[in-house]
């Protein structure tokens, strides 16, 4: 097909900020699910202004909780997190005061287990059976099966009411492509959410990504914010000699 | 003479074979990254989502949106592949990664591993421990014999939460090498001038000598 009479796919999904994006979707109590791994690749336009619109007993999937002052940790200072759904929470000081004083929940969730219970709920799977956590606390209370005379425990899809991601490169359409392993929770995240809202380094015209480069197709994007200079805080900055 | 730490790393690189793809715990066995032989081809997998780590970048070359799975900024080799948590952990829990080598809290004979939380202490969380020790074809644990304060870390139950059940295959720790074994912990290989008698000292559960271990 010549390429000036390709039609152009989808709606122009870019919002004109992150809080403007935030608007109307929000509210008291929800589930969200957030990308990220550790502060790689952490929607964090849209944390800051999640922050601001000053929500409440928020559960949040996410496979860290932050650090101190960035990242989720903002929206534990804030008061705004009612329970966590997480794999590792070590390095967040404010984190674990909360914990301990009883305010804040947490459900620890093996790693390999809250990516594919997000993938799951994206996938419209309610749950899954795995071998991870057998004979662990994590099996407690859980459904456990056998297959093939190896023990399973059934693990719960995800389905968020709304999902924060960050991408390095979209199209107006949603579509996106993650940079690096900035890349990890993102695209599940951004398929278990009833409304996803991604953040943006780079914004392209529809057409100007081969459709062959996409990692998340724009069908699981609603809301696009434009980030183009994202801090990116590096938690252990670990080099080699020159 | 028990081994330094870096002796431990270095036995433990001789768990690898060309061609394996490995998954590295943090601590000990990240050092293990220094040993592997010239001649031999070993990708290393971080279950953040990439497949074919290379060594920590130069200044010049850190890039905040590549980090390995403890957050430390790495780079990648020739060959190599990026993708979601989801599919890392599918090539994790699916059984084709060769091998895990990992630090430990306690073991028991049966092969249970403990390396994720004290009671009373601080919980950070497993992490990807769990999926690692479940799905990893072959689990080796790399750590000091005994605790800091004496107490056996080779136990009869482990007394700590478990991150897996029955899922450790070989333990390499300061004293020696030995495998888990239907009978029980099953030494085949002890440090330069320890002696038996120390490692029977320093560990609970059922253990035997193959013979020939020295």
């Amino acid at each position: 097909m010549d390429e000036r009479d390709r039609p152009v796919s989808g709606v122009n999904k870019l919002w004109p900020s992150a809080s403007a994006a935030l608007d109307g979707i929000v509210r008291d109590g929800m589930v969200l699910a957030i990308g990220g791994f550790g502060l790689c690749g952490i929607p964090e336009a849209l944390i800051l202004a999640l922050r601001d619109t000053g929500v409440r007993d928020l559960t949040i999937a996410s496979n860290n909780a932050g650090v101190d002052g960035w990242g989720l940790g903002l929206l534990l200072e804030n008061h705004q997190v009612r329970k966590m759904i997480s794999s590792y929470v070590g390095e967040n000081v404010e984190f674990e005061r909360q914990f301990l004083a009883g305010e804040l929940e947490v459900e620890f969730c093996p790693q390999g287990t809250l990516a594919e219970r997000m993938r799951a709920g994206g996938a419209g799977i309610p749950g899954f059976y795995t071998r991870t956590g057998v004979g662990t606390l994590v099996a407690e209370a859980k459904e456990h099966k056998d297959f093939d005379g190896i023990t399973y425990i059934l693990e719960r899809g995800i389905r968020a009411d709304l999902a924060l991601v960050k991408a390095w490169k979209a199209d107006l359409c949603g579509n996106l492509i993650y940079r690096r392993t900035a890349r990890n929770f993102n695209p599940q995240a951004a398929a278990c959410g009833k409304i996803t809202v991604a953040e943006a380094e780079i914004i392209v015209q529809p057409g100007e990504i081969d459709p062959d480069e996409i990692h998340t197709p724009g069908i699981y994007v609603h809301r696009l914010v434009h980030n183009p200079h994202p801090e990116k805080r590096i938690e252990k900055r670990t080099t080699r000699k020159e | 003479m028990a081994w330094s730490r870096e002796q431990m790393a270095a036995r433990a690189a001789r768990e690898l074979r060309n061609g394996y793809y490995v998954n590295l715990g943090i601590g000990i066995p990240t050092l293990v990254a220094n040993y592997i032989p010239a001649e031999m081809t070993v990708t290393l997998q971080s279950e953040n989502g990439l497949l074919g780590m290379g060594p920590f970048p130069r200044d010049s070359e850190v890039d905040a949106d590549l980090i390995n799975a403890g957050k430390e900024t790495v780079t990648f080799v020739h060959g190599a592949a990026i993708f979601s948590s989801a599919d890392s952990f599918a090539m994790i829990r699916g059984g084709h990664i060769d091998l895990a080598i990992l630090g430990a809290m306690q073991v028991s004979e049966h092969g249970d591993l403990a390396n994720w939380m004290v009671p009373g202490k601080r919980v950070k969380g497993m992490g990807g421990a769990m999926d690692l020790v479940s799905g990893v074809r072959h689990v080796v644990v790399v750590m000091e014999h005994s605790a800091a304060d004496g107490s056996a870390k080779l136990v009869r139950n482990c007394s700590l939460p478990l991150t897996g059940k029955g899922v450790v295959h070989r333990v390499i720790t300061d004293l020696c090498v030995l495998d888990v074994t239907p009978g029980g912990f099953e030494v085949f290989e002890l440090a330069n001038e320890v002696t038996r008698e120390q490692v029977k000292q320093h560990t609970e559960g059922s253990l035997r000598f193959r013979d020939g271990a020295s």
